[in-house]
């Protein structure tokens, strides 16, 4: 009880530590996170007005990114599979980063949506009790109850075999392996739902395609092992932790299965809308080629696509992905790409044209750009902190009866030093 | 006492914008004065600290209204009306009208005779208090060429000298009220259903904006507040329903409810009324001798997008 008293204060402490190219990082963030707070409180202030979004496109950039960081989510079970059910013990070392990684995403795509609802002054609306959820007809209902399941699990999870770790105890497998193997399958849930929240809408014929989640999932597996190379080498570079050469094979392994597959259903896609070249193939021309003079995506979607081959492209062939720096440009495209993919290529071509036919484009304004990059920054700086302080405790340093320097150095060599 | 209100902010009361967008702030144009301005009850924690006023927290407790006994909605209403008062000095009355009986409202619009007026656009928006800016209107007229139903063709901005067009047709839509209804499902905190006289509701009250039912919604029926809607006190119509033409607050999404405050009083809906060339008919279609039930069992009648399986309660037909 009194380790679990200690504990917050200390990993707090241990966050507020650091570097000074951890306190430029951080400061930096934050100057985003408090502009993005000043965007937001204009809204709450004036309405969302202030967006660009209307009654034609009523979602906008703040749900597209809500949908990409979904992926980002699922994506912790590219580590978590492979260290708990295969036993890699090289990214078992690492699992508790991508739980973590995956909480900083939820939170993230909770901020999404927090800033978006016309009214969050009333989301306890949502409490079963006091409120009401709308099960088991509302999709968004069910987001609520998969993503509020996902959020506690991978809080859970690291949260208790860091506690462990920090006093010194082995962790009882009983409390916490069974929440492993159920957020595995959560992982799929949250970014099935999500995309079942859109291909259920009769009224979107663009976004009512059984291929949505298939799409979902594997944009997903093939975003998230590029995030996590960029991560991974960050993180090893910073915090000096040892990430070993088989993990970074293995995220590139993942990449080189997803990246085709995920061509491979955009074509089916496309062929599904232009060949039988129906009506409801509307926002798919709208998409690809402009619509009735209306042409603000296809610019988008075609960088996007080029991305995705050329990345694709990198990977396959081996003598480029072996090229260090073609192989990071690589993880830069295919997240690039795959973001856009899903906002622009997705969310936004759904509202047009609207039922009725009418062409009202929609391009976030700078409002709400500031907004989702606060978000972000929020995300990126939620993950330092956890970063830094699950480090810290793994290698030893930060445990209940006192610091003490790196005491296995078979694993990680040299703890991530909070010099000066 | 004035009694300072959540979803309230009074025009010159307030000067703690330091974003310098309150488009009301310093307008001393004396016809402006008093405009209904309903600022966003979640900026309510923020706003009304800084500008000393304290949020009003019966408003944001407020319980969906079907779990709200009869005296608690009587205070809900009776703190609404006050606060309708408090700003424009508009005194309005706010019902809750109950669905009749053996009454299935259905609407059904002769494409023959729609001229495209627009009228039923305007007597809806003075009926059920509809903002000009933004302009916010439950009706769509779309003019069509002949020849086709292909609606991306057509247009709602038509403009001419004269209505009808020649080689035109005039497709009004509004809120179908689906039985089978997208929005309805769609909703995750159930502030949209379906009653039983077949009107689809929103819970103004309860809505938390998500916009999801706009995304759901076939007919593009449902309109959302962008901004904290401001009518002129000489325009609003104090004869309000709790669940129809009340006020709507800021951040909360709305329809049309075939006028309910009126329908289910016996009256017909604004739109009906309005209608100069007798284009639209509307009745009980439980009532054999209703004029709408006699319509649909002999006219060939039509719904739009009808693979959608939505069966709206709104029928076409040419006669």
């Amino acid at each position: 009880m009194k380790d679990l008293i200690t504990y917050f204060p200390r990993m707090a402490l241990c966050a507020l530590k650091g570097s000074r190219t951890y306190y430029v990082w951080m400061g930096t963030l934050l100057l985003f996170i408090v502009a993005a707070g000043l965007e937001w409180s204009h809204d709450l202030h004036a309405g969302l007005v202030v967006t660009n979004m209307s009654d034609h496109v009523s979602w906008g950039i703040g749900i597209a990114n809500f949908v990409y960081f979904v992926g980002v989510a699922a994506g912790a079970a590219v580590l978590v599979v492979p260290a708990y059910l295969y036993h890699r013990e090289d990214i078992k070392e690492l699992v508790l980063l991508g739980e973590l990684l995956a909480v900083v995403a939820v939170s993230m795509c909770l901020l999404f949506i927090m800033t978006d609802v016309g009214r969050p002054d009333r989301l306890w609306h949502l409490t079963p009790g006091i409120g009401f959820l709308n099960l088991p007809t509302s999709l968004l209902s069910w987001d609520v109850v998969v993503f509020t399941g996902y959020l506690l699990m991978n809080l859970w999870i690291p949260g208790y075999l860091l506690f462990s770790r920090y006093r010194g105890k082995k962790p009882t497998a009983m409390m916490y392996l069974p929440f492993v193997f159920l957020s595995m399958i959560w992982a799929v849930t949250i970014h099935t739902v999500t995309a079942f929240l859109l291909s259920g809408l009769g009224a979107r014929p663009f976004w009512n395609t059984p291929i949505l989640a298939p799409r979902f999932l594997i944009s997903a597996g093939a975003s998230a092992p590029a995030l996590l190379i960029l991560l991974f080498t960050a993180i090893k570079r910073f915090a000096k932790l040892d990430v070993k050469q088989s993990v970074f094979d293995y995220f590139l392994y993942v990449l080189r299965i997803a990246m085709p597959i995920n061509l491979f259903l955009v074509g089916c896609e496309v062929f599904g809308e232009f060949y039988t070249g129906t009506l409801h193939s509307a926002s798919a021309q709208y998409l690809y080629f402009g619509l009735h003079g209306h042409s603000m995506l296809p610019k988008f979607i075609w960088t996007a696509l080029t991305f995705n081959v050329t990345a694709c492209v990198i990977l396959l062939v081996p003598k480029l992905r072996q090229i260090p720096r073609l192989m990071y440009l690589a993880c830069v495209l295919t997240i690039v790409g795959i973001w856009t993919e899903k906002g622009m290529g997705l969310v936004f071509p759904g509202f047009v044209p609207n039922p009725l036919g009418e062409i009202e484009e929609y391009a976030p304004n700078a409002g709400e750009i500031i907004l989702n990059l606060g978000i972000v920054a929020f995300g990126a700086f939620l993950y330092t902190a956890f970063a830094k302080v699950t480090i810290a405790i793994q290698s030893g340093q930060l445990r209940a009866d006192g610091p003490r320097p790196a005491p296995e150095p078979a694993h990680e060599p040299a703890a991530p030093q909070a010099a000066e | 006492m004035k009694k300072s209100l959540p979803m309230f902010r009074e025009p010159d009361a307030c000067s703690c914008d330091e974003h310098g967008h309150d488009h009301d702030h310093g307008d001393h144009d004396e016809s402006r004065r008093g405009f209904l301005k309903l600022a966003a009850g979640a900026a309510t924690a923020l706003a009304a600290t800084s500008c000393g006023t304290k949020p009003d927290f019966d408003a944001l407790l407020q319980k969906h209204y079907k779990v709200m006994t009869d005296e608690e909605k009587k205070k809900v209403f009776a703190r609404l009306e006050e606060r309708t008062r408090a700003i424009t000095g508009v005194k309005v009355h706010i019902t809750d009208p109950q669905p009749m009986d053996g009454v299935h409202f259905a609407y059904a619009l002769n494409l023959s005779q729609c001229n495209g007026n627009r009228r039923c656009v305007e007597a809806c928006a003075r009926e059920n208090n509809l903002p000009n800016d933004p302009e916010i209107r439950y009706i769509r007229v779309i003019e069509v060429d002949n020849g086709s139903q292909h609606l991306e063709k057509g247009t709602v901005h038509y403009n001419p000298e004269k209505v009808p067009q020649k080689g035109k047709f005039y497709l009004p839509v509004q809120c179908h009220q689906c039985d089978n209804a997208p929005c309805v499902r769609a909703c995750p905190t159930k502030a949209t259903w379906k009653e039983p006289d077949g009107i689809v509701v929103v819970d103004y009250n309860w809505c938390i904006g998500c916009r999801y039912c706009q995304a759901a919604c076939p007919y593009h029926a449902r309109r959302f507040n962008w901004v904290a809607p401001s009518i002129e006190p000489e325009r609003i119509n104090p004869n309000q329903g709790y669940l129809s033409n009340q006020i709507r607050p800021v951040g909360v999404v709305e329809k049309c409810t075939f006028c309910l405050h009126r329908t289910r009083n016996g009256r017909y809906p604004a739109c009906y009324e309005a209608c100069p060339t007798g284009a639209r008919k509307f009745g009980n279609l439980a009532d054999p001798e209703s004029e709408v039930r006699k319509i649909v069992e002999n006219k060939r009648v039509w719904i739009l997008k009808e693979e959608l399986g939505t069966e709206p309660r709104f029928f076409y037909f040419y006669g």
